[in-house]
């Protein structure tokens, strides 16, 4: 697909590979919508993009929040216009350090949920509709290995990427003839805040740079139809 | 004496609605229900939607120390926007008994929340409470704000505050709608995929849906404002292909009724593509060039909706439409039931 002019919403855009994705694809010629909760560090990589030419627009909001999935939609309409990709990719482990299922609270079960799969099927449904309606768009969710492998102590987080991945493939099925593409792409560990919270031993050499990691979605989502 | 369809008022519901079938060619009217949309259209037929988001319009605030709720109306090309203001009071109090704003004029401020604040920079001839206003600050601290603090307008028939994705059409994309396009609310993903395995081609515009009242006779009188519209080269030629092979341009939605013909009048006939505004009223004797069908909400008489569906509904099928809705406790409004008027 031709990235140049393109109006993309990135989520979890303030950091790591969020962030990497936001300048690949602002130096592609996207018009680009990021979210994020953290309005500070949202706003310095909006700046980056713009120094390196691109067009990138910030919107603080919690993708788990209700409400956040019309108020996205519809700025990134006024923004950028009809979207065409939605990249969702904020993600939360929960607390660290990673607690055994028995030890995870019901509130931080429901906020992994709420932020790795209810979010994501919000604001897709608030955006699968109009792509239908112009017989195009992509959807990329940002999964891991987690989703297959059941690693102790990823419990709520691992549930939430098996979950995303199924519903993924059930939009794509129930979608099939409308133009509209779900893609589901495991990134591999990669050098993050989320990954050295996660794993603190890790050796960092042996992780993938999230610049690395967002340059082959940009050519993914370059080479797709 | 009040009329019966405003009597009924629906409540948000998931419920499929009644579908009011009017074939003027026959005279005949049918009690159908939204399930029947494919099997009433033929493969060749051509749905023209109206994509328009509808906007957290509505922004309780402040000006010359008064309490105020300002309805946004339409973003002019300036950036501007045209905004119908209401004094004291909320949306459970019906328009046309919510006090009028203070007098305000060009340069006082208006204080809309965090992040909102605007200018008054023209007032209407027409009615005290239009106005056009510039906000402070670049765009996209504009469209935050405003998704932040804005709410959709609400209804004074609705039993509580209908959050923003309540007022939003499946398809929905560029917010530019006032209030919600609602002819399209019953078009579910569903519903249009069974439409298009009938044959029956899909198209969209965009077209910014105003304000349904305001409170003040003069105002509501001079409904619906001039509105802009873009309409796309793919949907042009959809229209041009639908025509030459004998199939029906169907609009859903007054809105939609309004941009194609609104843009075929400004062409001299032909239908081109891009943006535009109309002023264009269409009532009764109108003569749609291009629009063969209308589906559409129902509509009380004393409504500019039910101006424009009656072109479509010649003879005693106005009268007929009415008394059938009304023997048949149809119900109105943004939520209630549909109607088809194709034949």
């Amino acid at each position: 697909m031709e990235l140049r002019g393109a109006a993309i919403i990135v989520t979890g855009a303030s950091r790591g590979l969020g962030a990497a994705l936001a300048e690949g694809l602002g130096r592609a010629g996207a018009r680009l919508v990021l979210i994020s909760r953290d309005r500070e560090a949202l706003e310095a990589v909006v700046e980056k993009v713009r120094a390196q030419g691109g067009e990138a627009h910030p919107i603080v909001a919690d993708v788990g929040a209700r409400e956040s999935a019309s108020r996205v939609a519809g700025a990134t309409g006024a923004l950028v216009g009809p979207v065409e990709v939605v990249i969702h990719n904020a993600g939360t482990l929960g607390p660290v350090p990673l607690a055994p299922l028995a030890d995870t609270s019901d509130e931080d079960f429901e906020q992994a949920l709420a932020t790795n799969l209810v979010g994501p099927f919000r604001l897709t449904r608030a955006l699968v509709g109009s792509m239908a309606l112009r017989g195009r768009g992509t959807v990329v969710l940002v999964s891991s290995d987690a989703a297959t492998t059941p690693y102790p102590r990823w419990g709520a987080y691992g549930v939430s990427k098996a979950a995303l991945e199924h519903l993924g493939r059930i939009w794509n099925t129930e979608l099939s003839d409308t133009g509209i593409r779900f893609l589901i792409v495991d990134p591999g560990e990669m050098d993050t805040r989320m990954h050295r919270e996660a794993v603190p031993e890790a050796d960092p050499a042996t992780l993938l740079p999230p610049e690395q990691a967002a340059a082959r979605v940009v050519q993914l989502l370059r080479e797709a139809p | 004496m009040k009329h019966a369809l405003e009597d009924v008022p629906a409540r948000v519901s998931k419920q499929p609605g009644r579908l009011l079938h009017v074939d003027p060619q026959r005279a005949m009217l049918t009690d159908r229900g939204m399930d029947a949309l494919p099997e009433l259209l033929r493969p060749g037929d051509l749905l023209v939607l109206n994509d328009a988001a509808t906007l957290p319009a509505s922004l309780v605030g402040t000006a010359r120390g008064e309490p105020i709720e300002v309805r946004l109306a339409g973003e002019e090309p300036d950036g501007t926007w045209r905004a119908v203001v209401f004094g004291a009071g909320d949306w459970r109090t019906p328009t046309e008994s919510r006090p009028p704003p203070p007098a305000l004029a060009p340069g006082d401020s208006l204080r809309l929340g965090p992040g909102l604040h605007a200018q008054v920079t023209a007032r209407s001839d027409v009615s005290t409470r239009l106005l056009w206003i510039r906000f402070a600050g670049s765009a996209e601290r504009f469209w935050s704000a405003l998704y932040l603090h804005g709410r959709p307008v609400q209804y004074a028939y609705e039993p509580s505050p209908l959050p923003l994705h309540r007022v939003q059409t499946a398809y929905a994309s560029r917010p530019w709608a006032s209030e919600m396009p609602s002819a399209g609310r019953p078009l579910t993903l569903e519903l249009l995929g069974r439409l298009r395995a009938r044959g029956v081609d899909l198209a969209r515009l965009t077209h910014a849906a105003g304000l349904s009242s305001t409170g003040d006779p003069a105002l509501d009188a001079a409904l619906p404002l001039p509105e802009r519209y873009e309409i796309p080269a793919a949907t042009v030629r959809a229209v041009a292909d639908t025509r030459r092979r004998g199939g029906r341009v169907v609009a859903v939605g007054t809105t939609v009724v309004r941009a194609l013909e609104g843009a075929a009048l400004s062409g001299g006939g032909d239908l081109g593509p891009g943006p535009g505004l109309t002023d264009l009223r269409i009532t009764r004797g109108f003569e749609p060039r291009l629009v063969k069908g209308l589906l559409s909400g129902i509509h009380a008489r004393d409504s500019s909706h039910f101006e424009l569906l009656s072109a479509f509904l010649p003879g005693p099928l106005e009268l007929l439409y009415t008394m059938h809705a009304t023997a048949g406790r149809y119900r109105g409004h943004e939520f209630g039931d549909s109607t088809l008027v194709l034949g």
